[in-house]
């Protein structure tokens, strides 16, 4: 039975099991717009800024493992959708972006709404298609899908030219994507595990960083067995956060920038540092020439191009984090507790992160605990970038993979709001909170509207500091306090805005009121805004100086 | 260091635009490039000439082979391999100096391709050396103008012991 280009679209994607989408119309893609209005199987959302429906596609796949898939129309909705598909590459994150296009005879001539989107977005896909017959348009989304979920994920943009979609041709969908170029390594091979395990044997003083790879290939409950089996310390990188329980004896939290000072000791002192789906972002490693000076380094990545990219790797096993680790846990001898434990758990018990306590004013870091103490720490986190970002990420105890959702590689301002809508749809009983700043929510904050209209009771907590607090951080620390663009003059009453959209919008200046907002927030059915006044002058701690090595923390100013 | 990669490819629309892309987003140096049909129409060959140390050339090599549409990535340096490129060079020629031009001609077994008054165009192929060789021995008649095709290479067969 013949098809046209959009019935063909929408069937494919109900073959991929797609029942959400994320976009906005406009010309080139009303015909598409035209099926989803009968659709029942696909749900649309409709959101306020293209910026948001890619977000928000990769908040969904983040929380739910499943692919995002977003849609916009030719020239600007395709480019506003830019941002979003570079955060979900830099952070290995399956999304299919769909973006309509000119017609193919009007390809080139600079036609009205014209953009290059699939050559404004090649270094930032990981593929992409601009279909130029229809009779490859089911062949690309399978293509497409593949690519985006499989290996290490990431974006796949479809750009659908207008005529593409109205042509008609017999509808196949192919079992298989058969891409020759391209053959995901997952089975990691079996001599360089042995070396792994003899590695680990060998070791005095071992530490394990895992990162978002292992949430990615669902390896967590391995790394666990791993970490036990072996006595081996585990330290969570920021995509990592939830990979291993915060709450584990073995745990270290975060290393880099501003993680823990016995994670950045551990790595700094360790004999062998197992990295496993981590890519040594110089965020984690400060100074590469004195990151792990002392260690053999095994990397175990399913991208080849990660290892050794950053840091020169000792022993690399290129696959899939998981299956790798089964065959680990099953040749690795067990170990027991050694010396270095102790001196780790010593370190942990002298050096924790904290913060000066105030009642007189809101510590940032107080609201954070209060919703981690509130929720029981059963809730999906979503972050803005910035000071609220490292807060989130220090004094919220993650214990589950899935539940710590942050704009990591690209650090997008404006990301959180639009990925908590995803997160909140992907997980409908979910406790949702996006952990924000007031300049990152400004970004995206016309998405007030999209949670009215779907319901979606996402909570959104502002840790209010007026400022683009973490430039303003950076500024005091090594610019002498000159406070240049960063101060907000002109702030809106977010509480006022919220309620201007529809959403109950609260106010707290007082630290005794924080608890009960957020237990308020909570037991509220709908969306929640709750602008939390902080401490202005607070920064986050502690702190590696960007270029420094990771043990030169700064700990505390005076 | 220069290293030559062959890089095997889908002969299909944009892929030119990923390699190069790709090279320049990663600031990796291209010192020449060629690309062309091979046995299989669905196919292309790039030869690509870079250079760089070896972390360079690994990381070009892991970073071609991540794209979807290249097939099979080898890097020829250091193997025996065969390598020419394909030289066009117009040179300042009066009648009275052509016969000089010619013996050049004859000893880099080279070819006249057009001849003008005042100019002559040479066709020659080789290896990176003697194109070098020749244009080092052109030059003093002076030099109108220079095409190169940059390198195609393929691996020698025969790679026993003899
Ligand atoms: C889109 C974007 N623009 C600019 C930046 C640079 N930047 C990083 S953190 C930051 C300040 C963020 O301020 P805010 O959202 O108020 O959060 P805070 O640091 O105060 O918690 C800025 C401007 C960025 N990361 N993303």
């Amino acid at each position: 039975m013949e098809l046209t280009g959009a019935e063909i679209l929408i069937e494919s994607l109900k073959r991929e099991g797609v029942d959400i989408l994320f976009g906005i119309p406009g010309g080139a893609v009303i015909s598409i717009f035209d099926r989803l209005y009968d659709e029942k199987e696909i749900r649309f959302i409709l959101v306020r800024h293209e910026q948001a429906a890619a977000h928000a596609a990769d908040g969904y796949a983040r929380a739910s493992g499943k692919t995002g898939v977003c849609i916009a129309t030719s020239g600007p909705g395709a480019t506003n959708l830019v941002t979003g598909i570079a955060t979900a590459y830099m952070d290995s994150v399956p999304l299919v972006a769909l973006t309509g296009q000119v017609g193919t005879p009007m390809i080139g001539s600079d036609a009205f709404q014209e953009a290059d989107i699939t050559g404004i977005t090649r270094p930032i896909t990981k593929h992409s298609y601009l279909v130029k017959d229809v009779r490859n348009l089911a062949r690309s989304v399978k293509e497409a899908f593949h690519i985006a979920s499989t290996g290490r994920p990431g974006p796949v943009l479809i750009d659908l030219p207008v005529d593409i979609v109205r042509a008609s041709t017999d509808f196949t969908y192919p079992e298989k994507a058969e891409i020759r170029g391209y053959r995901p390594n997952y089975d990691g091979h079996p001599r360089q595990i042995k070396k792994v395990a003899e590695a680990i044997t060998e070791a005095k003083r071992p530490v394990i960083c895992a990162g978002g790879g292992v949430i990615i290939s669902g390896a967590a409950k391995e790394l666990r067995e791993l970490a036990e089996k072996v006595q081996t310390p585990v330290i969570t990188t920021l995509l990592g956060l939830g990979a291993f329980p915060s709450d584990h004896p073995l745990s270290l939290g975060m290393p880099g920038m501003h993680g823990t000072y016995y994670a950045n000791i551990a790595i700094t002192e360790c004999d062998l540092l197992i990295s496993i789906g981590a890519r040594f972002d110089d965020r984690v490693t400060g100074k590469v020439e004195a990151f792990a000076p002392h260690a053999k380094i095994v990397h175990i990545d399913i991208d080849p191009a990660a290892i050794s990219k950053n840091v020169a790797v000792d022993i690399p096993v290129v696959g899939d984090a998981k299956r790798i680790l089964v065959e680990l846990n099953r040749i690795v001898k067990k170990k027991e507790r050694s010396e270095w434990n102790e001196r780790l758990d010593f370190l942990k018990r002298k050096y924790p992160l904290q913060y000066e306590k105030s009642d007189k004013v809101i510590k940032p870091q107080y609201v954070v605990e209060q919703i981690y103490e509130a929720t029981k720490g059963e809730a999906i986190i979503t972050t803005e970038v910035g000071q609220n970002q490292m807060w989130a990420a220090q004094y919220f105890k993650y214990s589950k993979p899935r539940s710590y959702i942050s704009s990591g590689g690209l650090g997008t301002m404006g990301y959180g709001f639009p990925a908590a809508i995803g997160a909140q749809i992907a997980r409908p009983d979910a406790i949702v909170f996006d952990i924000a700043g007031d300049g990152s929510f400004q970004m995206n904050i016309q998405e007030l509207a999209t949670v009215v209209q779907y319901k979606l009771p996402v909570k959104v907590a502002i840790l209010n500091n007026r400022f683009l607090g973490m430039v303003r951080q950076w500024q005091e620390l090594f610019f002498n306090k000159r406070y240049s663009a960063t101060f907000f003059e002109a702030l809106p009453d977010f509480a006022k805005v919220a309620e201007a959209y529809g959403v109950k919008g609260l106010s707290i200046t007082d630290p005794k009121d924080v608890r009960a907002a957020i237990e308020e927030a909570i037991s509220t059915d709908g969306p929640v805004v709750l602008d939390f006044h902080v401490d202005w002058e607070e920064k986050v701690f502690p702190m590696v100086p960007a270029g420094k090595a990771i043990n030169e923390m700064i700990e505390r100013m005076a | 260091m220069k290293h030559t990669i062959s890089v095997l490819v889908e002969n299909r629309f944009g892929v030119l635009a990923r390699i190069s892309g790709l090279f320049s987003s990663r600031a990796f140096n291209i010192d020449s490039l060629s690309v062309g049909e091979t046995e299989d129409p669905t196919v292309s060959r790039m030869t690509i000439v870079v250079g760089g140390d070896e972390r360079v050339l690994e990381q070009v090599t892991k970073q071609l082979n991540r794209l979807i549409d290249v097939i099979k990535v080898s890097d020829l340096t250091g193997e025996n391999f065969v390598e020419r490129e394909l030289l066009l060079i117009k040179v300042a020629a009066t009648p009275s100096i052509r016969s000089e031009i010619m013996q050049i001609v004859d000893i880099f077994r080279a070819k006249i391709v057009d001849i003008s008054p005042t100019t002559l165009t040479i066709e020659a192929t080789g290896g990176e050396q003697k194109i070098d060789a020749i244009i080092g021995m052109l030059r003093p008649f002076g030099i109108k103008e220079i095409a190169r095709t940059g390198k195609v290479a393929m691996p020698r067969e025969f790679r026993g012991k003899v």
